[in-house]
């Protein structure tokens, strides 16, 4: 176990280094540049130089990476464009929004897909397992952030339930900013509730069909205490692989559905920047959110091989 | 099962025909504006209603079939294009480098969301349809790329294919001649789903302003204008949620009912 999770994490800080490279060289290409934005078209040649120098943009791309990247291991992910803040503070605040939102997601897609999931896996091919199939079909059709209009229109417009956007922050209580994120958090967990349904089914519809559960039925095992006790357990691996790959998609699809609540998240702080032309935090939010998805993966792979022992030696 | 092919065949051959019959016939044109007439709910005239600008929806999602059907089929053919020769490349290299490089290559350019290569690109040039077509491309060439190795690694342990490779064929000639045939199938479906896939993620760009832009029409967008109305206008965020909806339900059909009836296997099964 400790060859392969040293191997794996020489994969991992590859992958970081790669990505963080091609992100930097993606910004570096971008036309523009930033200390001229941002003093608009009559700035004086000294003090656009001066401000070059404030902003490190003097210096040799090798070594404004290797700044970059050494900020970024030690917090400081540099100086805002057009704020002038640490964007460290800016994406520290949005994350705020949008992590618990996309965690928010992944809980409710849980545990809407596992019994969903069981419930047809035991009645395969009955009407039931029919139904809840359709239903995902369905469900992974719909645009999430067209679902949240919905959910807006009939539970913030007509029903007034909840707010139709905005978001009053942690300071006014948990229940006050769960309140707030629960129909952005149905919105962008549906959708994905129906893969995982649909991916609980198929897997435990194998381990169904194996010996070992033939075994459990006889010793005495009822069908649903076999599905339980056995089943369940050994169908929830790949199930694991899935959950552990979505909350990257629910992280970056926050993006979209803060939009349609007008959440002060990530997403928001990415357009904003985009338009203003701070490069500096697309740059760094770009970067989490593949830093994100690499290192989930890399856990998955973790916890995949600690459940499997057979996926150590194979890699 | 062929009922699902039969369904998805037809509800996606709605969507490819609207796109079609726009570009030589549309109800009515779907720029004009004609604010005496706007908002308007589905009527005799206008059949699914008109927008804040007086605009004919029907029209509108017509041409808007176009933008998506596009993006996605050319999303796809990059993704195809790119992928599968890497993955074949990759399959007859097994357990080489240069496999070790293309595999680790699709993992990274893996995590980078399609929403999140949008981002970048539009950092770069600005935002327009192309972006999108280039975002969703790009992270459809590891989907593609993965599948076709796995298929191609299976196949290279074959029989048949020992007797190509006695036969003194190069690992090029039995890529194409022999692996490509046979992984077809797969790669159909797959690309069937993935443009699926394009329709929602093309939607999803144009609606936060990274895809297709005014006043090339589009489903996104059109969402994105009803938003702010949807309480005075349902419709107008409706008519185009449905047009998603059904169009990607269709691929998605179409392609569960072709991987089962391109699979003999499963036919059999099932019998």
């Amino acid at each position: 176990m400790l060859r392969y999770t040293i191997k794996r994490l020489i994969s991992l800080f590859i992958s970081l280094a790669v990505a963080s490279i091609v992100i930097f060289a993606v910004i570096e290409i971008a036309p523009g540049d930033p200390a001229s934005f941002m003093l608009g078209m009559n700035a004086q040649p000294e003090t656009l130089a001066a401000l070059r120098t404030e902003l490190g943009l003097d210096v040799p791309k090798v070594q404004r990476y290797l700044t970059w990247v050494g900020g970024m291991l030690s917090g400081d992910f540099g100086t805002s464009y057009t704020y002038r803040t640490p964007v460290m503070d800016m994406i520290s605040d949005r994350l705020w929004v949008s992590l618990p939102l996309a965690l928010y997601a992944l809980v409710l897609s849980t545990a809407l897909a596992f019994p969903a999931g069981i419930y047809a896996a035991s009645r395969r091919g009955q009407a039931g397992d029919i139904g809840v199939m359709g239903a995902t079909q369905l469900g992974v059709a719909v645009p999430n952030f067209w679902f949240a209009m919905m959910l807006v229109l009939i539970f913030a417009i007509n029903l007034r339930w909840f707010a139709a956007g905005g978001f009053v922050g942690w300071d006014k209580g948990l229940w006050a900013g769960l309140h707030a994120l629960t129909l952005p958090a149905i919105a962008l967990a549906l959708p994905q509730a129906a893969i995982l349904a649909r991916v609980m089914r198929s897997s435990l519809l194998d381990v169904l069909g194996e010996d070992f559960m033939r075994t459990a039925r006889a010793k005495g095992l009822t069908a649903r205490q076999a599905l339980w006790r056995h089943g369940l357990r050994n169908a929830l691996i790949p199930v694991l692989t899935i959950i552990g790959l979505q909350f990257s998609f629910l992280l970056a699809g926050s993006i979209i559905i803060e939009q349609v609540f007008y959440l002060p998240g990530l997403g928001r702080l990415v357009f904003q920047s985009i338009s203003a032309r701070d490069l500096i935090v697309v740059e760094s939010v770009v970067m989490l959110l593949v830093f994100s998805v690499i290192t989930v993966n890399f856990l998955v792979d973790l916890a995949y091989a600690a459940v499997d022992p057979r996926l150590r030696s194979r890699t | 099962m062929i009922r699902n092919l039969i369904i998805g065949g037809v509800l996606s051959a709605v969507f490819v025909c609207a796109a079609l019959i726009s570009f030589v016939w549309t109800p009515y044109d779907h720029a004009a504006l004609d604010i005496a007439n706007k908002l308007k709910t589905p009527n005799a005239l206008h059949l699914l209603g008109t927008d804040h600008f007086g605009r004919d929806i029907l029209s509108m999602i017509m041409v808007g079939a176009r933008t998506s059907i596009a993006v996605a089929l050319v999303a796809v053919g990059i993704g195809m294009g790119l992928g599968v020769p890497l993955g074949l490349w990759a399959a007859a290299r097994q357990g080489t480098w240069l496999d070790e490089l293309i595999m680790r290559g699709n993992d990274l350019v893996f995590a980078f969301p399609s929403l999140v290569i949008a981002i970048l690109i539009t950092a770069i040039f600005g935002a327009g349809a192309i972006n999108a077509i280039i975002a969703i491309g790009i992270f459809n060439i590891p989907v593609f790329a993965r599948i076709t190795r796995g298929a191609a690694l299976s196949l290279w342990r074959r029989e048949f294919i020992l007797a190509a490779r006695v036969a003194g064929k190069t690992a090029a000639r039995i890529s194409v001649e022999h692996i490509l045939p046979n992984v077809t199938n797969l790669l159909i479906v797959q690309g069937t789903i993935q443009f699926s896939l394009g329709i929602l993620a093309e939607a999803g760009l144009s609606y936060v302003g990274l895809g297709a832009q005014p006043p090339t029409p589009s489903w996104g967008r059109m969402l994105a204008d009803a938003q702010t109305l949807v309480s005075i206008a349902p419709h107008m965020a409706l008519v185009p949620g449905f047009a998603i909806i059904l169009t990607v339900l269709g691929l998605n059909l179409m392609g569960d009912g072709l991987r089962d009836y391109l699979d003999p296997r499963l036919r059999v099964a099932r019998v």
